[in-house]
C-alpha cells in the first residue's frame, strides 16, 4: 500500500506521502531550502520551520525565488 | 597640461538609511543571456539591482534563480513587486521577497493598466502604508503626479520613484516640470523610474536634480547592452555633474562670446 496526499504545489497537483513536512518536499523535488521561500496555505515558513510544519490533503503551497526583473 | 580637474563636491546617495556611491540602479530583466547581464551591470557601476520575485519552475529544465549569476554581498539586492495588480499581492510579494533575507526594502509597483503600466495610486498609497507599518523601507513607483508623490511621502516611504514614460516604452523624461516639482517639494530622495530609452534621456533626467534613475530595458534591450551601460554610467554622472554645476540661463537672443571691441576698421 502506497497512500498518498495530493496537494498544489505551484499551482500545479502534486501527491506527497501523508505526514510530509515541507523540509521533505523540498528535498523531493531537489530545491536547497536556502534558495527558496515558502508560503505554505498563503503563510509565510520560515526556513528553521519547514521540518516542523506537516502537509495534509487540498494544501496550497507555494515555492518561489528571485529572477531577472525591473 | 594638466587634465585633472577639481569636480563639483555631491552629497552622498542616501535612500532607507543607507549610502550608496552610483546614483544609476539597474534592473536584471529581459537580457539576451546571464553573462551579458553580468558584464552590463558591471559597466554600469550600478550598486542596487532590481530582482522580481516568481515562482521557481518545478521541472527545472532551465530556469534558475538570478542569484547563481549575481553576488549579493557585492550588490544591493531591490526586490520588486513588478506584475500585482492589486494591494493585497504587492504585500504579499514583498513579504516573501524580504523573507529571502536580504533586506527590507521593497520597490513597490502596483499596476493599474495593462496597456500602459500605470500605477494604480490608490492601491500604491493602501500597500505602501501597510509595508511602512510592517517595518519595510519603500521605494515607491508612482507616475509624476505631485500630489501623489506628497502622499507616498507622508505615507513613509523612503523613496519615490516618478516615471520618465511608461515602463519598456524607452520614450525618454515626457515630463520634466513634473519631476522637477516633485524633487523641489519632497523632503525624500526621488529616483525616476522606468522609460529612459538612451543616454541623452538619463542626462536630461539627472540635470532635473533627481536623485538617481532606475533603469532596465534601455540596458537590456540596446544592441550592444555592455556598451550601454557604460553609456547610462557617464550619462547619469553627467547630468547629476551638470546639475551640480547650475546651467546658465536660456535666451531667446544671441549673445557673442568673443570681444566686439577691438575689431580692425
Amino acid at each position: 500500500m502506497n497512500e498518498t496526499i495530493a496537494v498544489t504545489v505551484n499551482g500545479e497537483p502534486r501527491t506527497v506521502a501523508p505526514g510530509a513536512t515541507l523540509l521533505e518536499l523540498l528535498a523531493a523535488l531537489d530545491l536547497d531550502p536556502r534558495a527558496v521561500v515558502v508560503e505554505h496555505n498563503r503563510k509565510i515558513v520560515r526556513r528553521p520551520d519547514l521540518g516542523g510544519v506537516g502537509l495534509t490533503p487540498g494544501d496550497s503551497i507555494e515555492l518561489v525565488h528571485f529572477v531577472g526583473g525591473g | 597640461m594638466t587634465t585633472a580637474v577639481a569636480t563639483v563636491r555631491d552629497t552622498p546617495f542616501l535612500i532607507g538609511g543607507r549610502t550608496f556611491q552610483s546614483r544609476l540602479m539597474v534592473g536584471t530583466g529581459k537580457y539576451p543571456d546571464h553573462e551579458t547581464m553580468v558584464r552590463a551591470i558591471e559597466a554600469s557601476g550600478a550598486e542596487i539591482v532590481t530582482v522580481a520575485v516568481r515562482r521557481v519552475n518545478l521541472d527545472r529544465s532551465k530556469e534558475e534563480s538570478i542569484l547563481h549569476h549575481l553576488d549579493s554581498k557585492r550588490f544591493f539586492l531591490l526586490a520588486n513587486t513588478a506584475g500585482c495588480y492589486t494591494t493585497e499581492d504587492a504585500v504579499r510579494y514583498a513579504r516573501l521577497a524580504r523573507e529571502a533575507g536580504f533586506n527590507e526594502f521593497v520597490k513597490l509597483e502596483v499596476i493599474g493598466d495593462q496597456e500602459t503600466l500605470l500605477p494604480d495610486v490608490q492601491g500604491l498609497l493602501e500597500a505602501a502604508k501597510m509595508l511602512v507599518q510592517d517595518g519595510f523601507k519603500v521605494l515607491a513607483y508612482t507616475n509624476e503626479d505631485l500630489v501623489t508623490a506628497l502622499r507616498l511621502e507622508d505615507a513613509g516611504c523612503a523613496a519615490v520613484m516618478p516615471l520618465a514614460s511608461p515602463i519598456g516604452s524607452g520614450l525618454g523624461l515626457l515630463n520634466p516640470f513634473s519631476v522637477r516639482t516633485i524633487k523641489r517639494r519632497l523632503t525624500v530622495p526621488v529616483v525616476v523610474d522606468a522609460g529612459v530609452g538612451t543616454a541623452s534621456d538619463a542626462c536630461i533626467t539627472m540635470e532635473q536634480g533627481v536623485d538617481g534613475i532606475l533603469m532596465n530595458t534601455a540596458i537590456a534591450a540596446a544592441k550592444d547592452p555592455v556598451a550601454m551601460a557604460h553609456a547610462m554610467r557617464l550619462a547619469v554622472e553627467a547630468g547629476r555633474a551638470a546639475f551640480l554645476a547650475g546651467r546658465m540661463a536660456k535666451r531667446e537672443v544671441a549673445m557673442p562670446s568673443s570681444p566686439v571691441e577691438g575689431m580692425l576698421d
